[in-house]
């Protein structure tokens, strides 16, 4: 006679102690280093812009590692099809937003007469 | 857990596993959604971040040691959430009582310095009112704080349902979507904190 045990079924994973705190250290560093960069002026321009971006991208990684345990549940892995097809959203939404706004601003930006006269003899577009 | 059982508990528990694994699944759903909302308020910020109509720009507004202490607070509030959630999980009680005050504690405390740097913008005379740059800040920065709040009165209410009713199945399947959205929010600060308070002081 055998007994049935009942085994939790998760369709979140679970963290361990260990796995917070990793994170947790992790997001502290991503923290300080883009605060450090900014405010001693470290890095300026292009450079500085890509650090940050990448130092937010690294802390998110992290935390939904660490913190939400993204892809490390039992099963088919809904959670990351999921956030994945979010990512293509937000990925056209922001583009697009930006790009169009981008063009509008150009596009439609007041020129003053002699400029206008000028801009008559060459093509539009962006 | 695991502990022995018949074959009509094993049943039921399946059952309740796979109403709860729908019932987290579709709550992330929600948060992926949140997202996208954000992604949008985010964009329109990036568009009319410089839009300050003669009037201060971000570099001139934002005080980095301030939102670094912000960001520290909301951070070890996520933090302590996922040891509340390690207390649930082990059916530690008065671990998860404390650890959820603290968590929540922390988040008041961001809420609080939050609200005292909105009112202050608004008293010098930068005010949602006065430029886009301005509109964009108070509408993506308050969407989260907005967010924050509700959070806060959801951890309250849990609380007294754990104090009251104990680590009931709806209590802990409650926790665990409160945790899912306070580690959520804790993530979008992230991207506030680096695009519009990074980025902002140095006017890129």
């Amino acid at each position: 006679m055998s007994k049935t045990v009942i085994t939790s079924q998760h369709s979140t994973a679970r963290g361990t102690h260990r796995s917070y705190v990793i994170g947790f250290v992790l997001s502290l560093l991503f923290t300080f280093i883009p605060y450090v960069l900014v405010t001693q002026g470290l890095v300026s321009g292009a450079a500085l812009a890509l650090l940050l971006v990448g130092f937010a991208l690294a802390q998110l990684l992290v935390q939904l590692k660490f913190f939400i345990h993204l892809g490390h549940e039992n099963g088919p892995r809904w959670n990351a099809v999921a956030f994945l097809f979010m990512v293509l959203v937000v990925g056209i939404v922001v583009v697009g937003s930006l790009w169009i706004m981008h063009n509008l601003n150009y596009n439609m930006m007041p020129n003053d007469m002699d400029h206008y006269m000028n801009e008559q003899q060459n093509s539009g577009g962006f | 857990m695991i502990e022995p059982a018949t074959a009509k508990q094993v049943h039921a528990s399946n059952l309740q596993h796979e109403a709860d694994s729908k019932t987290i699944f579709g709550f992330w759903v929600y948060l992926m959604t949140d997202c996208v909302l954000f992604a949008s308020l985010f964009a329109t910020y990036a568009v009319l971040r410089n839009n300050t109509f003669g009037g201060e720009s971000a570099s001139d507004l934002f005080s980095m040691p301030y939102v670094l202490v912000e960001t520290l607070i909301l951070l070890t509030s996520s933090f302590v959430c996922g040891l509340a959630m390690l207390a649930v999980h082990q059916r530690d009680k008065r671990k998860a009582l404390i650890s959820f005050a603290i968590t929540a504690l922390l988040g008041l405390t961001f809420l609080g310095m939050e609200l005292y740097e909105f009112t202050h913008l608004v008293h010098e005379g930068n005010s949602w009112r006065e430029s886009g740059f301005l509109s964009a800040f108070f509408t993506l920065v308050g969407t989260h704080g907005a967010h924050i709040t509700v959070g806060l009165i959801w951890m309250g209410v849990m609380m007294l349902q754990l104090k009251k009713r104990g680590f009931t199945h709806g209590v802990t399947r409650r926790l665990t979507l409160l945790s899912l959205f306070w580690h959520f929010l804790d993530i979008v600060w992230i991207f506030i904190f680096t695009f519009v308070y990074l980025l902002g002081a140095t006017n890129l």
